[in-house]
């Protein structure tokens, strides 16, 4: 147990763990001080010295999220001379800040805005030179906006530490600083996966996702369009945040009426393609076990973890599922099979999926998700995006009436809906691999040993005798572990789950901000609720995804399968990107 | 082993290099060739005596016979007068420039080498710096020895007994760094030796390091023995090309007479140096940029807790040390901590090397005991200022130092009353504009900043901005309280030292000399005509 120290912040006594830094001795105990580059999922930089704070004996202010409790400690959060060093930081950053915050993405999301508000800013006194800088809109997900930047560097912190890509590093020295990809590239020319950490990460608008709502929109207020929505797992757990409404409110049947009165012609569920899913590769990986073919096998859900596999390790592609994301299932199969069911051409039909991550847009442009003969996803909106066009519309989604997802595409199982989380595809698979390959049924249902958001979790799940050794990775740092594993020839494992992003989909990089282990574990907390609540918590029996295979598709891994649900992956280069700066070392660590 | 009957030393310290001092030693080596001397005679290199501003210069042994202002023309009157008549050559001599200036007072011969104490500098100007047996010959290496056979807790209580200090400008107490780094957890451990020198107006570093570079070999071993470290790295900036190939020379000779390696001296003790080649960047002075410089990362400072004792390169105890504050460990060791503190004042011992510099008649590194003032540095070693003029401020610790006028000259250089810094006292005779030299400073700190932070990034540019107005003739009055503002707070909240101190020089200036900033600003007027102010009153040079 860890040694209890005393300490007094603002007059007041409290004790700590020691080990535990002035910052977390206060939060812990609900003392406010106000951070800006601090962030819990990250080392500790110190840069932007807002949380500074006065302690007893020393002469300068000293940083709160970097300084050791230690008996004794007497510290002051909010003194003169506190606050006077705060308003001057955050009046210099005023200074080299663009002045547009009224139509500015992050208009009172902003934490600048915040802190000058909350310091009570009212003058800027230095007039002079601003930084410029160039847009970066090169790709279909991220957009960088460095004028807004103010060198927190938390957008290279997760992308170095947690996601392990790198693309992302400061350049030049002192007032010419900036953050970017190497050798001033753009995004799309680097080894950025899109995996939208970094958007989660960034307190101003710096960084945002592409936003497509105006095209959206003008699509549903086109007589000509059929525009339908699919929602994902994650997003009915997550959007109420959006609203003022606490982390781990399930929302579903409201998101359904709101998005009904947006104006979509029809209210799918992706989850009813993550059934679909789970039908695909359920049977891919029984055949892959049973003839001999490439093992372990990754899943391929998440567009991020695409990829990164495909820049840092493009040899063991083979390793990938041949499966699409249900995102891109749905896509090819509404412009086919549905659209041939009710009769629509599917060149006027408009498929708009809502996701809690970026990559997904960047997902729906791959030039090979055409399957349907044309594209099958048109658009994708951000949880926070989807939001955005929900209260444009002026509806107030926390005291709608419950609604229902159409059929047949709106119709899932337990198992879809926990793709949300870490761990959710590898149990929606176990629960289906079990009985497909024994015949009975699965008596505990809810495959524990791979949940939690430990980094990576490994399980032995016993298939009639058969052990199937399972694997679950989240955050790219974590998959990039489990890839040197396997190129190493020491993994053992037939099944892996990997999602980029920490949490799984519920932290994706489209999410409400801000993010925090709590809020994550809020997130998947709503997530196994909703599952609990299914009628149906089995993929395989899922009567829409039985129809489907009756009326269409024929045979899991059939012809009509592999033309539309099945894909190829591109090795893509990552030579000469300089390596990501990992974790250092634990004092500086989270 | 032969016996010279004389040695000509020539100083090739880099700025009598930059003299030509080079090709004086090569004519002086052909001239004693051709008259067949080169069994009687030997000439060497050695660093520098302080008296650069009359290099290239040559020191003839036994007589120590100083000449100055030589050219390679002069090598064989020397040769043919000196050395083979036994003739001093009056016209070449050296004489103290300060000399003109004080006919009345009897100064010694060389006011700037009488009132030294060298005891970091004692082999400075003396051996052949790259001669690892001339360096022995001097009792090198004999604290190593002696060190060894103490504990290393008695090797970190000798140097806390002796209260030697940090002489890179912090000051920290060195026998406590020791000892935390030493009781500190974690491997591998590392002691750093800071040479990266990049306070303008420093370069006392260089000296020792061109001119006794095995000193700071020998006392990096003994602090790898004390704390427990069996790695070293010398972090030396990149444009110090001579003190760089001086080290990386001391380290190989130590390496192949077992000095360093395995089993120093059959101590048991295995040590190894690095030379480390820094890549143009103030900032990597401060340790953790220096740490993260050295573990192949931009320079940028680390936010400060933890310490580098406990938790320094690759997160392990690191001890980091100045390149002087190291060249006392072996001395220190040698004669005893209670010698250390019979010099000094009460609460400074030992010695410090200064560097005047700017506009003093005889610019260079002198070793003096703290306690010495500041008039005697300038005045009587220095030889006042160059132009004859009044001396008007000094840069006590160079632009992140603090300003002083003629009211300190009687301060005591020490810890108690005025600080040193690291050494470097910058001189403006009363030609020049204190606006101008404070703008001077700031421009150095904006393009050095690492940027990270946002005081130091954002304040030190904003304060450029402010001062470029001021030397333009476009301040005003009410910029001085938000100049005072920005420095106030850069010094609480900065992350670094640089952010800390970049205002320094602007308060202690301003306190000094507020009629010349009100001229400047609301007069719109330069005193000194140095300032290109922008309503027409231009001077014709500045």
């Amino acid at each position: 147990m860890a040694k209890t120290v005393t300490i007094k912040i603002n007059g007041r006594t409290i004790q700590a763990e020691e080990g535990m830094t002035i910052l977390q001795a206060a939060q812990q105990a609900g003392i406010y001080i106000p951070t800006l580059c601090y962030h819990p999922d990250l080392s500790v930089e110190g840069v932007c010295r807002i949380c500074v704070v006065e302690v007893e004996g020393q002469r300068l202010l000293c940083p709160s999220c970097a300084y050791p409790v230690s008996e004794g400690l007497v510290i002051t959060t909010h003194s003169p001379k506190v606050r006077e060093a705060r308003r001057m930081i955050v009046e210099l950053l005023l200074a080299n800040h663009p002045q547009e915050c009224l139509t500015c993405a992050a208009n009172q999301k902003c934490e600048l805005q915040k802190l000058a508000k909350e310091l009570g800013i009212q003058e800027i006194r230095f007039k002079d030179e601003r930084h410029h800088h160039r847009k970066d809109d090169s790709n279909p997900s991220i957009i960088r906006n460095p004028e807004k930047c103010i060198l927190c560097k938390r957008c290279v912190r997760v992308c170095h530490e947690i996601q392990s890509v790198g693309a992302l590093f400061a350049h030049n020295r002192g007032w010419h600083t900036e953050i970017g990809p190497e050798f001033e590239k753009h995004l799309q020319d680097v080894v950025c996966v899109y995996c939208g950490q970094c958007i989660n990460r960034c307190p101003t608008g710096a960084l945002k996702a592409k936003d497509p709502a105006p095209q959206i929109w003008e699509a549903i207020y086109d007589p000509e369009k059929f525009v339908v929505v699919q929602t994902a797992p994650a997003v009915r757990a997550t959007i109420g945040e959006e609203f003022g409404m606490p982390p781990g409110s399930l929302v579903t049947s409201k998101m359904v009426t709101a998005l009904r009165m947006l104006g979509f012609d029809k209210v799918f569920d992706t989850d009813f393609a993550a059934d679909l899913t789970i039908v695909e590769e359920g049977n891919e990986l029984v055949q892959r076990i049973s003839t001999g073919g490439v093992l372990p096998m990754i899943t391929s859900c998440s567009p991020g973890w695409i990829k990164f596999i495909e820049h840092f390790y493009p040899d063991q592609l083979a390793h990938l599922s041949t499966c699409k994301s249900p995102q891109q299932m749905f896509g090819a199969i509404a412009k086919t099979y549905y659209a041939q069911k009710i009769g629509i051409d599917p060149s006027k039909m408009v498929v708009v999926s809502i996701m809690p991550c970026s990559a997904k847009k960047f997902e729906a442009e791959r030039p090979e998700m055409r399957s349907s003969g044309y594209k099958d996803v048109d658009y994708v909106l951000t949880t926070r995006e989807a939001a955005g066009m929900i209260k444009e519309a002026g509806i107030d989604l926390p005291n709608l009436e419950d609604g229902e997802f159409d059929a047949p595409l709106g119709i899932s199982t337990g198992a879809g809906v926990i793709f949300g989380a870490t761990g959710g595809v590898m149990e929606a698979a176990i629960r289906t691999a079990y009985e497909v390959i024994t015949g009975k049924p699965l008596e505990n249902i809810e495959v524990t040993a791979v949940r939690g958001m430990e980094g990576i979790r490994e399980a032995t799940v016993d298939i009639d005798g058969v052990k199937l050794k399972a694997a679950v990775a989240h955050g790219l740092a974590n998959a990039r572990k489990l890839l040197d594993m396997i190129q190493s020839g020491e993994s053992d494992h037939h099944f892996i789950e990997i999602m980029a992003c920490p949490g799984g989909c519920l932290g994706g990089g489209g999410q409400p901000f801000p993010t925090s282990p709590e809020i994550r574990k809020a997130r998947a907390e709503a997530i196994y609720r909703a599952d609990r609540q299914m009628p149906i918590r089995k993929s395989h029996e899922n009567p829409a995804i039985i129809a489907l295979y009756e009326e269409f598709l024929g045979e899991p891994l059939g012809p009509m399968s592999h033309k539309l649900l099945h894909t190829h992956y591109t090795p893509r280069i990552s030579e000469g990107t300089p390596a990501p700066r990992l974790q250092k070392d634990a004092v500086h660590s989270k | 082993m032969r016996f010279y009957r004389s040695h000509i030393l020539v100083c090739n310290a880099t700025p009598c290099v930059l003299k030509g001092s080079r090709a004086v030693q090569a004519a002086l080596t052909e001239e004693i060739e051709r008259n067949g001397l080169e069994q009687e005679i030997k000439v060497v290199e050695t660093g520098c005596l302080g008296l650069s501003e009359c290099g290239p210069i040559i020191v003839v042994y036994p007589e120590g016979t100083i000449y100055a202002n030589l050219t390679p023309q002069d090598a064989s009157e020397i040769v043919r007068e000196h050395l083979l008549k036994g003739k001093i050559v009056e016209r070449l001599l050296y004489r103290a420039p300060q000399a003109a200036r004080m006919p009345s007072v009897a100064l010694p011969e060389s006011p700037v080498l009488a009132r030294q104490q060298r005891i970091v500098l004692r082999n400075v100007g003396l051996i052949d710096p790259t001669s690892i047996e001339e360096y022995v010959a001097s009792n090198g290496y004999e604290a190593l020895g002696k060190a060894f056979s103490m504990s290393p807790e008695q090797v970190i209580d000798e140097i806390k007994r002796s209260n030697l200090r940090g002489r890179g400008g912090a000051a920290f107490p060195t026998g406590i760094k020791w000892e935390a780094a030493r009781n500190a957890s974690g491997e591998p451990k590392t002691v750093i030796c800071n040479a990266d020198e990049g306070e303008p107006g420093n370069f006392k570093d260089r000296i020792i390091m061109e001119g006794d570079p095995h000193s700071v070999v020998e006392a990096m071993v003994i602090a790898g023995y004390a704390v427990g470290a069996h790695k070293g790295y010398i972090y030396v900036r990149g444009e110090y090309k001579q003190a760089i190939n001086k080290l990386n020379k001391a380290v190989t000779d130590a390496k192949s007479k077992g000095l360093l390696g395995e089993d120093i001296l059959g101590s048991g003790f295995g040590f190894d140096i690095e030379v480390f080649r820094g890549a143009g960047a103030y900032v990597c002075g401060e340790e953790t940029a220096l740490i993260e410089s050295l573990e192949g990362r931009r320079g940028e400072s680390m936010v400060k807790p933890p310490y580098p004792p406990t938790h320094g390169l690759w997160g392990a105890p690191t001890v980091i040390n100045n390149v002087e504050t190291l060249a006392n460990v072996p001395q220190i060791i040698l004669n005893g901590s209670d010698w250390y503190n019979s010099i000094g004042t009460e609460r400074s011992k030992g010695t410090k090397v200064l560097t005047p510099c700017g506009d003093v008649l005889q610019p260079g590194a002198i070793e003096v005991p703290f306690g010495i003032t500041m008039r005697e540095v300038l005045y009587e070693i220095a030889g006042g200022t160059k132009s004859g003029k009044e001396i008007k401020a000094v840069l006590v610790g160079g632009p992140s130092g603090v300003c002083v006028g003629r009211e300190s000259l009687d301060r005591r250089f020490a810890y108690e009353d005025l600080s040193p810094g690291a050494g470097a006292l910058i001189v403006i005779d009363e030609d020049k504009c204190i606006v101008d030299l404070i703008h001077n400073c700031l421009e150095f700190f904006v393009h050095e900043s690492c940027g990270q932070c946002v005081p130091c990034r954002e304040g030190t540019k904003r304060m450029l901005d402010i001062a470029d107005r001021w030397v333009s003739g476009e301040g005003k009055p009410e910029e001085v309280r938000l100049m005072q503002e920005l420095a106030k707070n850069l010094a609480v909240s900065s992350r670094c030292g640089l952010g800390q101190f970049a205002g320094t020089a602007f308060v202690t200036s301003y306190n000094l000399f507020e009629d010349e900033y009100h001229a400047h600003l609301a007069e719109h007027e330069c005193p000194t005509n140095i300032c290109a102010m922008r309503n027409g009153r231009r001077m014709s040079n500045g």
